[in-house]
């Protein structure tokens, strides 16, 4: 029923978000490939020139990279353990009858909603302060020294704040693909003498692996680029200890004045992004089509 | 025939999710209460949880804050301000997808999508740079333009799948019946599609309002939103405790409520539709 007219009008309706989309993708990253084969720092201008791969260079065999490489992965790989675990229990849980459910959902979510840098401090702050904080008071009123979380374990404190703000998620889509499952189902499983256990690893984990799936790949992009939480806890230390490649292209560009470097930086976490993102697409592509 | 459930069951599960439930929140419920303490009683051990002198001072000083309204000016102004311009956008491009699709409706969103998966610090050298030589550092005009960019995808894929589910047989009736276009989108399609548009917007706006990484980048004092105003309690002098628990009840407070709302709308838009 398309007529050549309705056809030209779609495409004239369409255009403005592509042709913004279009320029917002391709003119900055243009414009940090080309910075990244130039020397070029803005504490000293006039001395821009092309220096070919030595940006790739300097930034791959530094030491620092390899630790930030080391330590996202493990903020992600640690937020996503948590989370995901978390999520399946928390979601089984959410998914039984029981009284006040509609607020004890609004309560598990609530995380999703504050804010990076309010979290980060709050829980910084008032719970995980080695004298005052409320964590400290616990272990005192038990008998344990308390944990100087910052100083003793800098990254695990920002995996755990990190996982408290990205659990909601995953429990959410858990939860809903959990809803989805076939009462029947489970019932007959049941009545063939089937116990809990072996109706979660064989009814309940299968159904819900594809949600699992989105939930590791959304989480991953975003938790590849976790950068308030640092910025307003540790600033990457002590030393290098919860840097990690966001947090040290961002301390090479605004901090160092390093355009060259953190430019070349940035193509290599447009890169890492880009292979996470490549089963991403081609997950949710195959969803559009059914 | 559904299961009986048992009260005995039903009451350990009671207990069990508001345990967790409880666990989960407990963060922001501290929060909460330490922004009514003093800062001798936020500090105090053992903690105080109920049973100390509640008081608003805290407040009175962090509204007295001369720039505090102006951080929740900007807050307000950049994630309704992108918000907008991004509906303006992308109703027009996920109608003309949804309504008349053709052979690459289907790369242009996904398309769309990548956009998305882009890291923010690749660009942030560049952005920088633009922001620096255009006058625009500092700047809400900026930042509004840089949100709606970032978030123009999600925008458009959650009006598409909305404007997907309007079943096409409700607009070859009102054809049939002599609709000219304008009446078909002004009668027929409008009332059907605003109950999607009002959750595509309600949750860009707190993704707007809670984003950290442009807006921690790319402000100082003039155009900073709250987030960047909460993270100025980093480097403190003295005790802060309380003002900073009370600065952040007021910045999450808003957010949270519209987040209750939208909750149904969350994970259709942050899952793209991968999850049903």
């Amino acid at each position: 029923m398309a007529t050549l007219q309705t056809r030209a009008t779609a495409r004239l309706m369409m255009s403005p978000a592509v042709i913004l989309l279009f320029l917002w993708m391709i003119v900055p990253l243009v414009m940090t490939l080309y910075f990244s084969f130039l020397r070029y720092n803005l504490l000293m201008p006039g001395t821009e020139e092309f220096i070919g791969f030595l940006n790739y260079q300097y930034f791959l065999t530094d030491p620092a990279f390899f630790t930030a490489l080391g330590n996202t992965l493990m903020l992600v790989g640690g937020t996503l353990l948590i989370t995901v675990i978390g999520g399946i229990l928390l979601a089984i849980v959410l998914d039984q009858p029981f009284w006040g459910q509609g607020i004890v959902r609004l309560l598990v979510i609530a995380p999703f909603f504050v804010m990076p840098t309010v979290s980060a401090l709050v829980w910084k702050n008032m719970l995980m302060h080695p004298v005052n904080g409320l964590f400290a008071w616990i272990a005192r009123s038990f008998g344990f020294q308390p944990i100087d979380w910052f100083a003793q374990l800098p990254l695990f404190s920002i995996i755990l704040i990190v996982a408290w703000q990205w659990l909601p998620f995953a429990t959410l889509i858990l939860l809903t693909a959990l809803q989805s499952l076939d009462g029947e189902q489970i019932e007959a499983a049941e009545m063939d003498g089937a116990g809990a256990l072996s109706r979660f690893f064989y009814l309940v984990l299968p159904h819900m692996s594809r949600a699992i799936t989105v939930v590791i790949l959304i989480q991953t992009i975003f938790l590849l680029s976790v950068f308030a939480e640092i910025l307003v806890t540790t600033n990457g230390g002590p030393g290098l200890q919860t840097t990690n490649i966001t947090y040290l292209i961002y301390a090479q560009a605004l901090l160092q004045f390093d355009v060259g470097g953190a430019s070349a930086g940035g193509i290599v976490a447009v890169i890492l992004a880009n292979i996470v993102a490549f089963f991403l697409i081609r997950l949710i592509g195959k969803n559009l089509e059914r | 025939m559904a299961r009986s459930v048992t009260t005995q069951r039903k009451l350990t599960f009671t207990i069990l999710g508001w345990a967790i439930g409880l666990l989960i929140f407990f963060p922001i419920l501290w929060t909460f209460l330490t922004s009514f303490k003093t800062e001798g009683t936020a500090v105090a051990t053992p903690p105080q949880f109920l049973f100390f002198d509640w008081t608003l001072e805290n407040y009175h000083e962090v509204q007295s804050r001369s720039d505090y309204m102006k951080h929740v000016t900007n807050s307000v102004v950049i994630s309704v301000g992108s918000t907008l311009i991004g509906l303006a956008l992308a109703i027009p491009a996920a109608w003309a997808m949804a309504f008349s699709p053709t052979k690459r409706t289907k790369d242009v969103l996904m398309w769309m999508l990548s956009t998305k998966m882009m890291p923010p610090v690749g660009v942030l050298v560049p952005l920088y740079l633009i922001f620096r030589d255009w006058g625009l550092l500092d700047t809400r005009l900026g930042l509004v333009a840089v949100l709606t960019l970032i978030n123009l995808p999600i925008i458009v894929w959650m009006l598409y799948t909305y404007f997907k589910e309007i079943p096409g047989e409700i607009l070859e009736a009102a054809r049939m019946d002599g609709a000219s276009l304008m009446k078909e989108i002004v009668y027929v399609l409008t009332p059907m599609a605003v109950p999607g548009i009002a959750s595509t917007m309600l949750l860009n706006i707190i993704l707007a309002w809670n984003e950290a990484f442009w807006t921690l980048n790319l402000t100082a004092a003039n155009a900073a939103p709250l987030t960047a105003f909460i993270a100025s309690y980093s480097s403190p002098e003295g005790l802060f405790w309380a003002k900073l628990s009370a600065a952040s009840t007021m910045a999450i407070a808003p957010i949270l409520v519209m987040g209750w709302f939208s909750q149904k709308q969350l994970v259709r838009g942050l899952t793209f539709g991968a999850v049903k």
